[in-house]
């Protein structure tokens, strides 16, 4: 099944096109990593996915449907950079974060031992069971991260799209992360990952999508290591700015 | 009726009728404010304390106690969204919706409840603020800041404009004052305790959602410029509520300084809703009682009291961070074997 299409996609926020006539796809169970220059447009992208923004030409698609009416929100787990900065001094549990993922699935209603149970169970799968009663803000980088990831768990995601989440994690725990979404996408978890770290992204995921306002390269790792993608895309950004400046 | 400047505040709104409410739920609220009222008195007259044999001190209690369930109850979500600042500016606005009121009063010679047209004026300028921030994609301090000066402005010349029996009694709107909580404001305030606990209870999770991480709940489906909207008329309902004894000009620190206190002490927001709540109590009880006492004016009262609470829990606060810190070393250093 297909999880995101991306159809002749062009989207600005204003005159000029930040995403320009991209296409491509993803399918179930895939771990797509996405590249580019700061200013590429990969934030904006995952946006587009998401249906937060309406793409200004083309089609964007979750799991077949139209993403800015899509309704099975439950579906998508999102994980973006670190979020504690805006609340810092916000008192609340690790798993009063994690129960999050639950309440797409409640609604209105009251949260059940069923939603508590389920909580539990991805606090174990990324492994900081024994931090749930933590205020999030008193967790490392990596450890927050691992939390967000949970929520989505909790919310019984099929596709997870992750927006740099390596920013400002600590080294040591960016190789336990990356082995986390490993396992994930070994039990069939589809990963969309917009990664700054291009050599993380080679090596741990399937697929590379290498983009500059325009798709540059899809394809596999190997592919992309061979071909001269990189240059272009990260060149010509080089070259844009240097043409931009008076 | 018109006030005077010879009839006492407390005579010129104590007679004021609830307009727009049916008598049944007018009665049964009227009920209960006579068995609080009965209540106190027994107490009053077992223990022998003074200020609970007046009237006017039950109802204060009564109003004080449900205040300091629903200000902070708001105001937690507000101060972790860095949005503090938003109780003043509808307070200032209500009090433009007090000057309204007090004006179609005058010119009109009808009876509504200041405190009524406040309530549809803050809510107005609610609306006002949420959509100033959805043009503009960001709360900032200067549309609250044009906002605030303009409701206090617009109340200032309305009052001006029809000077003489309404500058009177102005004080109590500005400063609040217990003496001046009548039945039928206490049944307002019950109303809007009622409609702001009913809607926080049903909407409880989609806020906390919107509050941490405003981006995720919209990719989780929800319709968040609505939520910020329930939020922000919610707000305008507890400021105009509470500005009775706290009068425009203080009723945002009830909103504000319990909760940071609270989040000094809390690990949950759970923890920080019932901590802020019992904060707020504490503030307003032993505020009320010193006013009585010492007859110093409610509003500044409490918030002193708020205030001694919010030091007293920054330092423990502190006492308990430097504990779990000796706690962590251990914990961080089983963590990093785990890992």
């Amino acid at each position: 099944m297909t999880h995101i299409t991306v159809e002749d996609v062009s989207f600005g926020y204003t005159a000029s096109p930040v995403v320009q006539d991209m296409t491509f796809s993803v399918e179930e169970g895939e771990y797509v990593g996405v590249i580019g220059p700061n200013g590429s447009g990969k934030s904006t992208l995952l946006q587009l996915i998401l249906g937060l923004y309406a793409p200004d030409q083309g089609i964007v698609e979750l799991f077949g449907r139209p993403s800015r009416a899509f309704v099975d929100r439950d579906r998508v787990g999102y994980v973006a950079q670190d979020v504690t900065e805006n609340t810092k001094e916000m008192p609340i549990t690790v798993a009063e974060v994690v129960l999050m993922g639950r309440f797409p699935h409640v609604g209105f209603g009251r949260v059940g031992s069923d939603d508590r149970e389920r909580t539990r169970e991805a606090l174990r799968t990324v492994g900081i069971d024994h931090l749930a009663e933590r205020k999030i803000t008193k967790l490392s980088g990596g450890q927050r991260q691992r939390a967000y990831i949970a929520r989505a768990l909790a919310g019984e995601a099929d596709l997870l799209v992750l927006d740099e989440p390596t920013v400002g994690v600590d080294a040591e725990s960016v190789g336990a992360f990356f082995d986390l979404l490993d396992g994930l996408n070994d039990d069939g978890m589809t990963i969309l990952l917009v990664e700054h770290d291009v050599e993380a992204v080679l090596e741990h995921t399937d697929r590379v999508l290498c983009l500059n306002r325009e798709l540059y390269f899809d394809g596999p790792p190997a592919e992309f290591a061979d071909s001269d993608a990189l240059e272009r895309a990260y060149g010509i950004n080089t070259r844009q700015r240097e043409g931009a400046t008076p | 009726m018109t006030p005077s400047p010879t009839t006492l505040p407390t005579a010129g709104v104590d007679s004021v009728s609830v307009p727009g409410v049916t008598s049944v739920p007018t009665d049964a609220l009227g009920w209960l404010i006579d068995r609080w009222s009965d209540l106190l008195s027994a107490v009053g007259n077992a223990t022998g304390i003074e200020m609970l044999q007046y009237g006017f001190m039950h109802r204060a209690f009564l109003v004080g106690i449900l205040i300091a369930v629903m200000a902070p109850l708001i105001g937690t979500f507000l101060v972790h969204r860095q949005l503090a600042l938003i109780g003043d500016a509808l307070a200032h606005t209500a009090f433009a919706g007090v000057a309204v009121g007090l004006f179609v009063n005058a010119v009109l010679d009808v009876g509504v409840s200041p405190y009524l047209t406040a309530v549809v004026v803050a809510m107005i300028a609610a609306l006002a603020i949420e959509l100033i921030s959805e043009v503009t994609d960001a709360y900032n301090d200067v549309s609250m800041a044009i906002v605030l000066s303009t409701g206090f402005a617009l109340g200032a010349v309305l009052i001006s404009l029809n000077a003489g029996g309404l500058a009177v009694g102005i004080n109590q709107y500005l400063f609040g004052n217990l003496a001046t909580v009548s039945r039928s404001n206490a049944m307002i305030l019950i109303g809007l305790f009622l409609v702001v606990t009913l809607v926080v209870g049903v909407t409880y999770k989609q806020l906390l959602y919107v509050t941490f991480d405003e981006t995720a709940a919209r990719v989780a489906g929800l319709n968040v410029p609505w939520y910020n909207r329930v939020m922000t008329m919610l707000t305008a309902m507890v400021v105009v509520g509470a500005m009775q004894i706290m009068g425009v000009i203080l009723v945002a620190a009830m909103l504000v300084v319990p909760v940071a206190g609270a989040a000094q002490l809390a690990r949950s927001f759970r923890e920080a809703l019932l901590a802020s709540i019992i904060l707020a109590e504490l503030a307003v009880l032993v505020g009320i009682t010193l006013s009585f006492q010492y007859e110093a004016t409610a509003g500044g009262t409490i918030v002193l009291v708020a205030v001694a609470l919010y030091v007293g829990a920054v330092l423990l606060g502190k006492v308990q961070s430097s504990r779990e810190t000796v706690g962590d070393i251990h914990a961080s250093a089983e963590e990093r074997t785990a890992d």
